[in-house]
């Protein structure tokens, strides 16, 4: 199979083109490498390639194939965020603090997808330490968006975004913490997915927020988004936030589905499409969605997230807080960078930090202690906690009439390289739409929706109860069957 | 809006930081807090902070070793090691 098939096939083509014998995996490894290697200058949508590893597990996933061992990701190449360890091959979170870091074990998400027999071409590029919207600070350069390589990919999980956007491959893992997953997958035109805090094992994740940090997929379509997700969740003991319950098929309830939604009822939150700073044509495509969803079946209600505003400042403390604390273990002591000259041991710390941490990282380390610190612990933190009760129990009461939030993804499409300037709060408030679910550990995904007049990707999100990933991904499921959004390619 | 102490705060969290880099942290930390103090305006009088989105007891295990014994993987990690040691400078006269 080719390069150009690879492209537009879905996991469930390629898995049958693999059963078939029409293509192998080492093939398929081949042409995802090739086209990696063959944009790499163009989009800097990976820090490392792992040719050799790939091959390797493509070659033993045909053998496996050969001995009639095989699950529907056999063979079917993939990537990984940076974040994620994977034994014997470096794990930066794209910092200088961790640019020759090799862990000596795999994060429970890698290690699923390999026992499924999932082929790793490498790991993609992200905000440092997971840290951003736009996936521009990474020591290893700005990721760019495949749709206008002058733009930004989106973050933190912009390499995995570009990459299954670019047609490098058909799936990629992500994390969100704040909308890393959702908001990438709207900026480069594919459908990302942030599953309920809990269910999927963040074991061999390197932390950022412990209390909002989830992983998630990213793929063409939702039902692609299902095959993946149905593969990594499950219970891990060595994730103390994992949920003790069986995983669901979320890809045998979609094959089973209709392609209708009669009854179901999607809440509009009046405060989200009136909220400043909504681009025109971001919010035409998002209610022409909704009338998609209405011809499907759907009912629209309008529903109401009183403290909308307010998720922005209650993140913006509980994030960077629990960042100065899960970043306090980069020492140069164990692992990691150490700075070369130092006159004693506080001063190696605060040297390695220094030179070892960019900007962004450090900014929000400086603003977690801050409000970690005496005298403002309650004034910032006990305060955002509180808010972030009310936050979640407005998201309970909005679902007391509906069964599922639609809203746009993020206010804008993908902005150019550099155009926030050095204000970081302009880059934050391009968060509104996402971090309510982290807050309130709530499931939710992205999908394509159309393109503003620019020619960039409008993403559409879902935000749904607490473990309804099955519906929502149903329903961008049914909205897929009905669009081709999803299917449209970018000009490379 | 108090004056941020940037020296203790950058000393707490053990960064240090140039002089020139200091008044751009210092600016970029007043344009943050200006916008996460609008959090004080809430009234939550009576609300219970929030501190994980499962409103559940941390699981308990048996108190027994579950992890295998890689101490030369992980000390092939650190910038220095010798002898089964982590190298640090000297912190005792």
């Amino acid at each position: 199979m080719s390069a150009e098939r690879l492209l537009t096939s879905s996991l469930r083509e390629l898995a049958a083109a693999l059963a078939e014998g029409r293509t192998r995996a080492e093939a398929l490894a081949d042409a995802a490498l090739e086209r990696a290697q063959a944009l790499q200058e163009r989009l800097n949508a990976f820090i490392t390639l792992t040719p050799e590893a790939a091959r390797a597990a493509a070659r033993a996933a045909d053998e496996r194939r050969r001995a009639g061992n095989v699950s529907l990701l056999s063979g079917i190449p993939l990537a990984h965020k940076d974040l994620f360890c994977t034994r014997g091959v470096r794990t930066t979170a794209a910092s200088r603090m961790l640019a020759e870091f090799v862990p000596p074990y795999d994060a429970f998400v890698v290690e699923r997808l390999a026992d499924a027999g999932a082929v790793s071409i490498g790991k993609t590029n992200l905000d440092e330490f997971a840290m951003g919207s736009a996936n521009e600070h990474s020591h290893f350069g700005p990721c760019r968006n495949p749709w206008d390589t002058s733009r930004i990919a989106g973050g933190s999980s912009g390499g995995s975004a570009a990459a299954v956007a670019a047609g490098i491959v058909p799936v990629a893992t992500g994390t969100d913490t704040g909308g890393s997953v959702r908001q990438p997958a709207a900026m480069c035109g594919v459908t990302g997915i942030k599953p309920s805090y809990g269910r999927v094992s963040r074991y061999g994740i390197i932390a950022y927020a412990s209390s909002l940090d989830q992983a998630g997929v990213i793929a063409r379509s939702a039902e692609d988004c299902a095959l993946a997700l149905t593969a990594i969740e499950g219970f891990d003991p060595r994730d103390s936030t994992s949920l003790d319950r069986p995983s669901e098929d979320h890809a045998a309830a979609l094959a089973a589905a209709d392609g209708q939604l009669d009854g179901l009822r999607l809440g509009l939150p009046r405060e989200f499409f009136a909220a400043e700073g909504l681009d025109a044509d971001v919010r035409s495509a998002v209610e022409a969605a909704a009338r998609t969803y209405e011809s499907l079946g759907a009912r629209l209600v309008e529903v109401s997230l009183p403290r909308a505003e307010l998720a922005i400042p209650a993140y913006y403390v509980i994030a960077p807080a629990e960042a100065s604390s899960n970043l306090a273990r980069y020492d140069g002591v164990r692992y990691g960078y150490r700075a070369p000259d130092y006159a004693d041991l506080d001063d190696m710390y605060r040297k390695t930090r220094a030179q070892g941490f960019g900007d962004e990282v450090k900014r929000r380390i400086l603003v977690g202690t801050y409000v970690l610190s005496h005298g403002y612990y309650d004034a910032y933190y006990l305060q955002a906690q509180k808010l972030r009760r009310l936050i979640a129990e407005d998201y309970r009461q909005a679902f007391d009439s509906c069964d599922l939030i639609l809203a746009p993804t993020a206010p804008t499409t993908a902005w150019r390289l550099g155009e926030k300037g050095q204000d970081p709060v302009q880059e934050y408030l391009q968060d509104i739409y996402t971090i309510g679910a982290n807050l309130a550990g709530l499931p939710a995904l992205s999908h394509p929706c159309g393109f503003d007049s620019a020619g960039l990707p409008i993403g559409c999100q879902l935000i749904g109860p607490y473990l309804a990933e099955t519906r929502l991904l149903l329903a961008a499921h049914a909205f897929q069957g009905k669009t081709d959004w999803h299917r449209q390619l970018p000009p490379l | 809006m108090p004056a941020i102490d940037l020296d203790r705060i950058a000393e707490l969290a053990r960064i240090e930081l140039t002089p020139d880099s200091a008044a751009a942290f210092r600016a970029d930390l007043q344009r943050v807090l200006a916008l996460v103090d609008r959090l004080q305006a809430v009234d939550t009088t009576g609300v219970a902070p929030m501190s994980h989105p499962l409103d559940l007891p941390q699981r308990l295990r048996e108190d027994v070793v579950t992890e295998a014994d890689q101490r030369d993987a992980l000390l092939a990690l650190a910038p220095t090691a010798e002898n089964g040691l982590y190298l640090v400078p000297q912190v005792i006269e």
